[in-house]
C-alpha cells in the first residue's frame, strides 16, 4: 500500500449534528462513507486527502423509508439493502439492478448509494436509474436542509451543487405508477466486477399505444451521468407501432459526449449507446 | 484400467491444508528483525541518456541505503542466455520501467515516498515501440538490426507446390501481450555480504536465479545460496524476473553490511514492470489442393521481445516449431524473428510462443475451409498428422495418438453437426444474440526443445532418513500446480510406499539437485521420471541389502539407515534413445512427445454490445497418462480460463512503452461469470519415457481456446477475426466495419 495512514486523521462524529459542526469547521475533511471509492486511490498513493470525516456510524443517514407516495433511503443505504428489498424489485427493478450490477458482494455491503451519487463518477451504476425515477437529494448543513433535483446536483466532471459545508443526506424517489417499462443495461468489459464502458437506464409509460412518459438516462458517455433529453423528445408523445428510430438515434447522439479511455473509444460508446437504445425501444415496442 | 497403488488417483495436495488454513507462509509473511524494505527509481522513458539524478532537498536521504549501478562488486548485468540486460542501468535507457536507483528503509512507506523524491534527468531518444518500427531499424536500438535471434525451417519446396495450389491464401493475425496476474506479486529477501549470499522468495527457478547472482558477484558458485519459499502462482511470470528482483535486494543487502532486504511488488508495480506474453505478428501464406489437401504453408512469424534478450530466442523457437500446427504439411517454410523494442522484456507466459503461432494456424485453417466450403471439421480429417507421419522438423510422429478420434469426441461432446446446421437459420432472425460453434486441434510439445533437456542434464535425488522416510530432493518449485503432490505418488509408487512416508522438501540450492528449471510442461515429465527412476534405484538398494522383505518401507529404510549411515539415490536425465535434434539446422525429434487436443466451444455474440459469452466449453486432451486426475483436470480448467481471456478480453494497452492499465481494475481477466462450464475428457496413452506414462500438460490448455473461440464466432457472424484480444471494440470494427 502506497498510501500512508500514519499522515492522517480522521473525525469521528456521534451523530448527524456534530458531523455537520465537524464539517462546517472542517471544509477540508473528506466525507468517509464506505470508504469503497476512497480507498483505491489512497492505497495507490494517489488521494492527496490528509483528513477525512467519518460517517459510516451515523444512525441517521441509514434506513429506507416506505411511504404512500415515495420511497426515502438515507444516504448511507447499502446496495445490498436495494437489492434484497421486495418492493423494489418490483416498482423500482431498474434500481435493483444497477445495485446488483456494483461490484460484487463485498462492495455491496459496503459502498453506500450516497457515496456512489457524491463521488460523481460519470461510470456510476445507480445513477442512471435515480435519473429515470426522478430522484430528488436533501443537501444538509448547519445551515439547514434543501431538496433538489437529481437531475441538477452534477454541474460538471466531478462538479456539483454539493456545497463545502454540506452533505447527502437523503435521497427520495417517487413511486412510480404500476404497469410502467423499467429497462437497465451496463456494458462492462467483463460480465462482472467491472467500471462501465456504457450504461442505459430507461423508464417510460405508455397509453392508447404511445409513449406518454419517457426517461433516459446513461453512464459513461459524459462528463456525468446524463439524462438524453433529446432523444426523450423525438419519441415522447409517438406510437409504439411507428417508432421514430433514426431520429431518436440522431437526438441521442448530440445528447452525449464520450471520450477515449483506458477502458474504451468514443466510437464504441457512441455506437452501443445507440444499439442500448434501439434495444430498449424493441422492448417497449412490445410492451 | 489402473494397476498402480498411486498413479492415476487423486491424492490430496500435499501442501493444501496449510493453504487453506493460511498456515503457510509466502515471502511477504516472514518477520525478519532489522529487516529493511527495498524500493526501485525508474526510468519513465522510453529510450535515452541519464544525464543526471537529483535528490530532494531537506528530505533525511541519510536514513536510506542508496544503491546504484556503481554499487555493483562484480557484473551489471542479470544473467540470462546471453548478458545484455544490465541489472541497474547505467547512462543508457533502454525501456520506461528500467530500474537505475535503489533504496531501502525500515519502513516500508517511508521507502515508498522517498523514490518520489528522486528526479532522474534524461536526454530522450527515438524509442522503437512497434513491431513494424523494429523491422524498419529506425532507429537500431539492439545488436546490428534489432533482432534477438531468426530461425528457419523447411521442408519441401513451399515455392513450387504454392504455384499449384487450387485455393491460395495469404493472411496476417496478430496477438497482443498478456499479463500473468499470478495471485501473489513478485518478492524477494536478501542477505549478501561478501561471506555468502541468501536470497529466499517466489520463483520458478531458483538455479537461475542462483546463477544471476553468481554472475553479478562474482562470487564463487558455493557462497550463493537460493530458497523459494511458497509461491502464489507463476504462469511463466516467475521464470526469469526473479533474478532480477534477487540481484536488487541483494545489492541493497550488500550495501547494508548484510542486513535484510525485503523486495515485495505491489500489484501496480508487478503489472507494469514484470514480464509479459509476447506480442505476435504471423502471415501465413497457404496453398491447398481442391479437395483440401493443404500443399503448402510459408509462415511468417514476428515476436516482440522488448529491450533485452532474455527468454525470446527460445521462446520464437517453440512458437515456430509449432507454427505449422498439428497438421501433415509436405511444403513448409517458417521464418521466426524476435525483435527488440523500447518496452520491459517479454518473457515465458504458459504456452511459451506456441499459442501465437497455434491461434494463427488454427484460425487459418478455418478460414481456408470456408474459401474451400468445406466444413473445418472436413478440413482437418483430411490434414491432421498420423502416427508416421513427418512433421515440420522432419521428426517422425512416434505418438499413437488418433487425432482424428480426438476430434471426433470433442465434436461430439459439445454437438458440433447439428449446432453447426441450426445457427445459421437462427442467426437468420433479427435477435441480435448471434450462436456460434467452433474449434481448434493442437499439440505442445512436452519437456525443453530439441537437444536443451540433454543440455540441462537434470538430477533428482531421494534420501531415506533415520525415522524411515523418504525426502524427494529437487529444485522443481511447488506454485500451485501440483509438483508436491506428483512427486510424491511418484516416489511412492516407486517404492511401494504409503504416501505418508514422502516428504518434498522446498527447493534450497544448498539441498537439492539442479533438476533444471520448472517451466516447458517438463517437471511431470522429466522430472517426475527422475524421481521415479531415483525411487526404483533406492527399491533396489533396499532389496539387494536384504530388506524390505516383509513390505515394510519405513523400517527397510530405518535399518539402512541405521547400518550404513545414509540412504541416498540419484537420477540424471537421459534422452529417449530415438532422440536426435541438429541445432543448427533445425532438423530432427524438437520434442521427445507432445500433448494433443481438440478444444470446442459454443457460444454467443450480442451484436448490441458486440460482447461475446462462452456457453460451453470441451476440451480434449491426451496427455499419456493424467497422473494425479483432479491436479490434471484443474490444470486444463485454469489454463482454458487463462485462454479465453486471452482470448476476449485481457489487453495490456501500451503508452510510450509502458503498459497503461497496469491495475486489476482495468485489466480484466475472466471472472466466474464471464466463464462457462468446462468439461474436461482425457485420453490415455501411456508415454513410455514419462513417470507412469505421463505426460507434460501445464501448458496445452492455453493453446487451443482462442482460436476456438474465434473460429465459432466466424461462424456466428461469417466474418474472419484475425486478432486476439477480440474485444468487443475490435469487434464492433469488424462488423461495422472501422
Ligand atoms: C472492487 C470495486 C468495485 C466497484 N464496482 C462498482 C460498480 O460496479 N459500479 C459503481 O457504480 N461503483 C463501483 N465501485 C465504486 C464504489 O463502490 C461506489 O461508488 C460506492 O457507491 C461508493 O460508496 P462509499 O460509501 O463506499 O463511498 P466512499 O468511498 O466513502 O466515498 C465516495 C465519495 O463520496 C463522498 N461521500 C460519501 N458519502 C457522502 C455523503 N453522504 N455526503 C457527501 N459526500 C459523500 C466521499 O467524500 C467521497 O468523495 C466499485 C468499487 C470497488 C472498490
Amino acid at each position: 500500500m502506497r498510501g500512508q495512514p500514519s499522515l492522517c486523521d480522521v473525525l469521528a462524529p456521534l451523530n448527524l449534528d456534530e458531523a455537520l459542526a465537524l464539517r462546517a469547521a472542517h471544509p477540508e475533511a473528506r466525507p468517509l462513507a464506505g470508504g469503497t471509492d476512497l480507498m483505491v486511490p489512497f492505497a495507490a498513493g494517489r488521494l492527496p486527502d490528509r483528513l477525512f470525516l467519518n460517517l459510516w456510524g451515523l444512525e441517521e443517514l441509514r434506513g429506507i423509508t416506505v411511504s404512500d407516495g415515495e420511497v426515502t433511503f438515507g444516504a448511507l443505504t447499502l446496495f445490498r439493502e436495494i437489492a434484497a428489498h421486495p418492493l423494489f424489485q418490483r416498482e423500482f427493478p431498474n434500481l435493483v439492478r444497477s445495485a446488483k450490477a456494483t461490484g460484487a458482494l463485498a462492495i455491496q455491503s459496503r459502498g453506500s448509494l450516497g457515496g456512489n451519487i457524491a463521488n460523481g463518477s460519470p461510470a456510476a451504476d445507480t445513477p442512471p436509474s435515480l435519473l429515470v425515477y426522478g430522484a430528488e437529494l436533501e443537501l444538509t448543513s448547519l445551515r439547514g436542509s434543501r431538496w433538489v433535483p437529481y437531475a441538477d446536483f452534477h454541474t460538471g466532471y466531478k462538479r456539483s451543487l454539493l456545497a463545502p459545508d454540506e452533505l447527502i443526506t437523503r435521497i427520495r424517489v417517487p413511486r412510480p405508477r404500476a404497469g410502467g417499462f423499467h429497462y437497465f443495461r451496463k456494458v462492462g468489459t467483463r460480465q462482472a466486477q467491472a467500471i462501465s464502458k456504457v450504461s442505459l437506464a430507461a423508464w417510460a409509460r405508455t397509453g392508447n399505444g404511445h409513449i406518454q412518459e419517457l426517461r433516459i438516462a446513461l453512464g459513461s458517455v459524459a462528463p456525468m451521468p446524463i439524462r438524453a433529453r433529446g432523444a426523450e423528445k423525438a419519441l415522447l408523445g409517438r406510437s409504439g407501432a411507428s417508432l421514430p428510430l433514426d431520429a431518436a438515434l440522431e437526438a441521442l447522439q448530440a445528447d452525449i459526449s464520450p471520450i477515449d479511455d483506458l477502458r474504451s473509444s468514443a466510437r464504441f460508446r457512441r455506437k452501443v449507446a445507440g444499439n442500448l437504445l434501439a434495444d430498449m425501444l424493441r422492448g417497449l415496442a412490445l410492451v | 484400467m489402473n494397476d498402480y497403488a498411486h498413479i492415476g488417483r487423486s491424492v490430496q495436495r500435499r501442501e493444501g491444508r496449510a493453504k487453506l488454513t493460511g498456515a503457510a507462509l509466502f515471502t511477504d509473511d516472514f518477520k525478519i528483525e532489522g529487516l529493511l524494505h527495498g524500493a526501485t527509481v525508474r526510468s519513465r522513458v522510453p529510450r535515452g541518456r541519464i544525464t543526471g539524478i537529483h535528490f530532494e532537498e531537506g528530505f533525511p536521504w541519510d536514513e536510506f541505503v542508496i544503491v546504484t549501478a556503481r554499487d555493483i562488486p562484480g557484473k551489471n548485468v542479470v544473467a540470462h542466455l546471453i548478458q545484455d540486460q544490465p541489472c541497474l542501468a547505467d547512462g543508457v535507457i533502454n525501456h520506461p520501467e528500467e530500474a537505475i536507483m535503489l533504496l531501502a528503509h525500515p519502513d516500508p512507506q517511508r521507502v515508498q515516498d522517498a523514490r518520489e523524491r528522486v528526479r532522474v534527468d534524461v536526454e530522450p531518444l527515438p524509442p522503437v515501440l512497434s513491431i513494424d518500427e523494429s523491422l524498419r531499424c529506425d532507429p537500431v536500438i539492439w545488436g546490428e538490426d534489432n533482432i534477438f535471434k531468426t530461425i528457419h525451417i523447411t521442408k519441401g519446396d513451399p515455392d513450387g507446390a504454392e504455384a499449384q495450389g487450387h485455393l491460395r491464401m495469404d493472411a496476417t493475425y496478430l496477438t497482443g501481450a498478456q499479463e500473468h496476474v499470478y495471485i501473489e506479486p513478485n518478492a524477494i529477501i536478501a542477505e549478501a555480504t561478501a561471506e555468502g549470499v541468501l536470497v529466499r522468495g517466489s520463483m520458478q527457478c531458483p538455479y537461475y536465479v542462483h546463477h544471476a547472482l553468481h554472475e553479478m558477484f562474482q562470487l564463487p558458485l558455493e557462497k550463493v545460496r537460493v530458497a523459494q519459499v511458497e509461491t502464489g502462482g507463476g504462469f511463466g511470470g516467475k521464470e526469469d524476473f526473479p533474478s532480477m528482483l534477487a540481484c536488487h535486494a541483494a545489492l541493497l543487502s550488500w550495501k547494508a553490511g548484510g542486513r535484510p532486504v525485503k523486495i515485495a511488488y505491489d500489484r501496480e508495480e508487478d503489472m507494469a514492470c514484470t514480464t509479459k506474453r509476447h506480442p505476435s505478428r504471423t502471415r501465413i501464406r497457404s496453398a491447398f489442393a481442391t479437395d483440401g489437401t493443404l500443399l503448402a504453408l510459408d509462415v511468417e512469424l514476428l515476436l516482440d521481445g522488448g529491450a533485452y534478450t532474455t527468454l525470446s530466442p527460445v521462446v520464437l523457437s517453440r512458437a515456430a516449431i509449432h507454427a505449422s500446427g498439428p497438421y501433415r504439411c509436405p511444403n513448409l517454410r517458417v521464418q521466426a524473428r524476435a525483435l527488440a523494442t523500447n518496452t520491459p522484456p517479454h518473457g515465458a507466459f504458459r504456452g511459451f510462443g506456441a499459442p501465437q503461432s497455434l491461434f494463427a494456424i488454427e484460425r487459418h485453417m478455418d478460414e481456408a475451409a470456408r474459401r474451400l466450403g468445406l466444413d473445418p471439421a472436413e478440413l482437418r480429417r483430411k490434414n491432421l498428422l498420423r502416427t508416421g507421419d513427418v512433421m515440420a522438423t522432419g521428426q517422425i510422429m512416434r505418438d499413437e495418438v488418433d487425432l482424428i478420434a480426438l476430434m471426433d469426441r470433442a465434436l461430439t461432446e459439445i454437438r458440433y453437426a447439428e449446432k453447426r446446421d441450426s445457427y445459421p437459420t437462427l442467426n437468420a432472425s433479427d435477435d441480435p444474440v448471434k450462436r456460434g460453434v467452433g474449434f481448434s486441434v493442437f499439440m505442445h510439445g512436452g519437456g525443453f526443445t530439441g537437444s536443451a533437456e540433454t543440455m540441462l542434464n537434470s538430477v533428482a535425488a531421494l534420501e531415506g532418513t533415520e525415522d524411515g522416510r523418504v525426502r524427494v530432493l529437487a529444485a522443481s518449485t511447488e506454485m500451485g500446480q501440483g509438483a508436491n503432490t506428483v512427486f510424491t505418488q511418484v516416489a511412492a509408487e516407486a517404492l511401494q510406499a504409503p504416501v505418508d512416508l514422502i516428504m518434498v522438501v522446498p527447493p534450497d540450492t544448498s539441498l537439492v539437485p539442479n533438476s533444471g528449471p520448472t517451466v516447458a510442461s517438463r517437471t511431470t515429465q522429466v522430472v517426475g521420471k527422475l524421481v521415479l527412476d531415483a525411487g526404483l534405484a533406492m527399491r533396489k538398494t533396499l532389496l539387494d541389502a536384504g530388506l524390505l522383505l516383509d513390505g515394510d518401507v519405513a523400517g527397510a529404510i530405518r535399518t539402512y539407515v541405521a547400518r550404513h549411515g545414509a540412504l541416498r539415490t540419484e537420477s540424471r536425465y537421459q534422452k529417449p534413445d530415438f532422440m536426435e535434434w541438429d541445432d543448427t539446422t533445425y532438423r530432427g525429434d524438437a520434442y521427445a512427445t507432445y500433448s494433443w487436443a481438440c478444444y470446442a466451444v459454443d457460444l454467443r455474440v450480442d451484436l448490441v454490445t458486440y460482447e461475446t459469452q462462452v456457453a460451453d466449453f470441451v476440451a480434449v486432451q491426451e496427455v499419456g497418462r493424467a497422473l494425479n486426475p483432479t491436479l490434471a483436470a484443474g490444470q486444463i480448467e485454469g489454463g482454458v480460463a487463462q485462454g479465453i481471456g486471452w482470448g476476449l478480453n485481457e489487453e495490456v494497452i501500451w503508452r510510450g512503452g509502458s503498459m497503461a492499465n497496469h491495475q486489476m481494475s482495468n485489466y480484466l481477466i475472466a471472472t466466474a461469470v464471464d466463464l462457462p462450464r468446462i468439461r474436461v475428457f482425457f485420453e490415455e496413452r501411456p508415454f513410455a519415457y514419462g513417470p507412469g506414462g505421463a505426460k507434460g500438460l501445464g501448458e496445452l490448455p492455453m493453446d487451443g481456446p482462442a482460436p476456438a473461440i474465434l473460429n465459432a464466432v466466424q461462424h456466428a457472424l461469417q466474418i474472419a477475426p484475425r486478432q486476439v484480444p477480440m474485444t468487443p471494440e475490435v469487434l464492433m470494427d469488424l462488423v461495422e466495419g472501422a
